[in-house]
């Protein structure tokens, strides 16, 4: 398969960790952090989100360049590396 | 509940991205090989994660959850013991079969070792249950975003009707299961899976952290709950004196050995995944993988359980109506009444309410019962603030999404392979067939919106099938075991061992009854003969049953047919076969060694919590 997963799920939990840790930014300091026992809980988590989704985007794209290596014999995997580039 | 415009950005944006894996997988999708076996091509990891999440459906999140909040720690045992030592032997012992045999579903690998009837019996039980579970994942979907008021705020601004929220949420699911499955076949089943399971790690991790905040740490949580509560194996000796109310052989047995192996190796819902891998070496590698989380998922879903009863205040959470009503007069109840449901709560948990009448329901002793499923999207309520909380609702949606695409495509390829191609159009041409799977897959959805809006009429529909489904079940590792391990085993014998199986299960059951039951659904519908101290019990004995009737008649009816020549069994019988080459691997990549390791976790894991 042509599609290295870790591309677009890499990119969903970076656009979602921007987006949480942003409205955390602007929220600081708010009464809806009440519920979370007082934790910036939106820009605690977004931040780790973002760097998880920033991980996963670039071990995708480290191993799409890696691709039009030759694959493993007996397997559809490319040598030194077990994902795939898009559109290749 | 009031969500606000990033709470709907977050579950937007979710479902733009699954949509958009399904648009990218489609032009991969060539031959029904890429439609229904993902090709053959994917890694290990990604395959062993999808493995759990398919499982992850909506009896996983909200039912463990409930079951923490009912049982406690113990609830564990359904992973620790129901199911790792099971998916530990699949990767080990039977993936280079279903993996090396070519068959491209499980049914297909019983006709390969036994024969026809064997493999159209399974088929059809199968597909059958697959349409059915999809559909129960799809009506406990809709029932909660009733009951939960996700939708109201937009139905009020646009001024429809509250009562078509049911329809509109069966449909958005029904819709985008069936785009991504439509378009990407297994190979976006399984890509969606892993990203829901890193969503649902995602959304409930930081509610246990905040729970648990509260609460006081694990030692505050401890403190706060019945001493029970906090040991997995605690009274495990007797029936009496456990909560779960079955005693440890019942337990081993029962949930150890015949219930989880049965499903864990030999239901195509989850083997599937495996078999989608790209090669036997990571075929067997994808159980061991998803064994890890596995193992470690009881403090993401059965934590939260905990947490809801030991959470102090009881403010105004869900709780079940029949019809969601705005505005409502509030009416103060009268002291010492059933119909005030607030009183009865226990933590987060809201005491369980009738719909037609609005009273609490309480059980024979007059008691008031809890409605435990609402301890996980009640735990999301209190304790996130909007944003995170659509991340929170987006992870119980994408939950119930996991487990319904995990049924449907596992009923396509059979339907295809097993039951379209075998019977009624052969010798077809493979893009005829490709065809077949996408229409296949329409054709599951339309099912399972049946099986939606049949559950939504018939009160006792769900728990019937669920019935029905472990009758079907519950022999069936016994065939497995000795069709892969003793080549004397013949068609004709597991056929039959099979049907018994399941008639021994439909009996046992019409012969006992869970104490303080009725006869009926529970059972003794046929004469209560005995009585077992849980409906936990009771099933694990049933089970039990199921699958010594199959085994002994197996046995017996194989030394009295004709068996198989050894040449045609190569690659199907484990004393037939080669012993998958390991000694190009490094030691610690080898199977037998990550199971050793992975046993010894689950060990200690059982020894911190006993």
């Amino acid at each position: 398969m042509n599609l290295d997963l870790r591309i677009p799920m890499g990119l969903m939990f970076l656009i979602v960790g921007v987006i949480m840790s942003l409205f955390g930014f602007f929220t600081r300091g708010s009464v809806i952090y009440e519920r979370s026992v007082g934790m910036n809980i939106n820009l605690i988590w977004g931040l780790i989100m973002f760097a998880f989704g920033l991980m996963m985007f670039l071990l995708g794209r480290a191993s799409d360049k890696r691709a039009a290596a030759e694959p493993i014999e007996g397997t559809n995997r490319p040598l030194g590396g077990r994902g795939h580039g898009i559109g290749h | 509940m009031d969500l606000t415009f990033i709470d709907w950005l977050i579950m937007l944006l979710y479902f733009a991205f699954v949509l958009g894996i399904g648009f990218a997988l489609k032009r991969f999708m060539r031959t029904s090989k890429d439609f229904f076996q993902a090709g053959r091509s994917l890694p290990a990891w990604i395959c062993g994660l999808a493995f759990i999440s398919a499982n992850l459906g909506a009896q996983e999140v909200i039912g463990m959850g409930a079951s923490g909040a009912k049982y406690g720690i113990a609830t564990s045992h359904f992973y620790w013991i129901g199911a790792i030592p099971a998916m530990i032997f699949v990767g080990v012992f039977m993936m280079p079969f279903y993996y090396g045999s070519k068959a491209r579903s499980v049914p297909e690998f019983l006709r390969l070792r036994f024969d026809e009837k064997t493999r159209a019996y399974n088929a059809c039980s199968f597909a059958v249950m697959t349409v059915f579970s999809s559909g129960i994942s799809m009506y406990a979907m809709a029932r909660l975003i009733q009951t939960l008021h996700v939708f109201d705020s937009i139905f009020l601004k646009f001024n429809l009707p509250l009562g078509w929220i049911f329809h509109f949420a069966i449909i958005i699911s029904a819709v985008i299961v069936l785009g991504y499955i439509f378009l990407g076949g297994l190979t976006s089943a399984i890509y969606n899976e892993v990203l829901q399971f890193f969503l649902i790690v995602a959304g409930f991790l930081p509610l246990v952290w905040v729970g648990l905040k509260n609460v006081g740490g694990w030692s505050g949580l401890k403190a706060a709950l019945p001493p029970a509560y906090a040991h997995s194996w605690r009274g495990m000796t007797s029936a009496q004196t456990n909560p779960l109310g079955v005693e440890w052989f019942g337990l081993a047995m029962g949930l150890g050995f015949v219930l989880s192996f049965g499903y864990w190796c030999t239901d195509f819902l989850v083997i599937q995944t495996a078999m989608a891998s790209d090669s036997e070496e990571s075929a067997r590698r994808v159980p061991l993988i998803a064994a890890v989380p596995k193992m470690f998922f009881p403090f993401l879903v059965i934590l939260p359980g905990l947490i809801a009863i030991a959470t102090p205040t009881m403010t105004q959470h869900a709780m079940l109506q029949s019809a969601p009503t705005l505005n409502a007069p509030a009416t103060p109840a009268p002291a010492n009444d059933l119909s005030d449901p607030t009183k009865y709560g226990k933590g987060l948990i809201p005491a369980k309410v009738n719909p037609v009448t609005g009273q609490v329901m309480t059980d024979e002793k007059g008691k008031p019962l809890l409605d435990y499923d609402l301890a996980i999207p009640n735990m999301l309520l209190h304790y996130f603030p909007t944003g995170i909380l659509g991340l929170g609702l987006t992870a119980l949606l994408a939950s119930f999404m996991s487990g319904m695409a995990g049924n449907v495509t596992a009923f396509n390829t059979v339907w295809t392979y097993d039951l379209y191609q075998s019977y009624i159009h052969k010798n077809a041409s493979d893009s005829h067939y490709l065809k077949m799977g996408r229409w296949a897959t329409v054709g599951g959805i339309l099912l399972s919106m049946a099986t939606a809006y049949a559950a939504t009429s018939f009160n006792n529909i769900m728990d019937t099938l669920q019935l029905v489904f472990s009758f079907v079940n519950a022999p069936l590792f016994a065939t497995f075991l000795l069709g892969m391990f003793w080549k004397r085993t013949t068609g004709h014998a597991a056929f039959i061992g099979l049907v018994s199986g399941t008639v021994a299960a439909v009996i046992h059951h019409g012969l006992t009854l869970p104490a303080d039951a009725h006869p009926g659904i529970h059972g003794g519908w046929i004469a209560v003969t005995h009585s077992y101290p849980s409906e936990m019990a009771q099933n694990f004995w049933t089970a039990i049953w199921a699958f010594s009737t199959n085994f002994i008649l197996t046995v017996i009816i194989s030394l009295m047919t004709k068996p198989r020549p050894e040449n045609e069994l190569v690659g199907l019988v484990y004393s037939l076969t080669p012993k998958p080459v390991e000694h190009h691997m490094a030691w610690y990549a080898r199977p037998k060694v990550i199971a050793v390791g992975l046993l010894a976790l689950v060990v200690t894991l059982n020894l911190i919590f006993r």
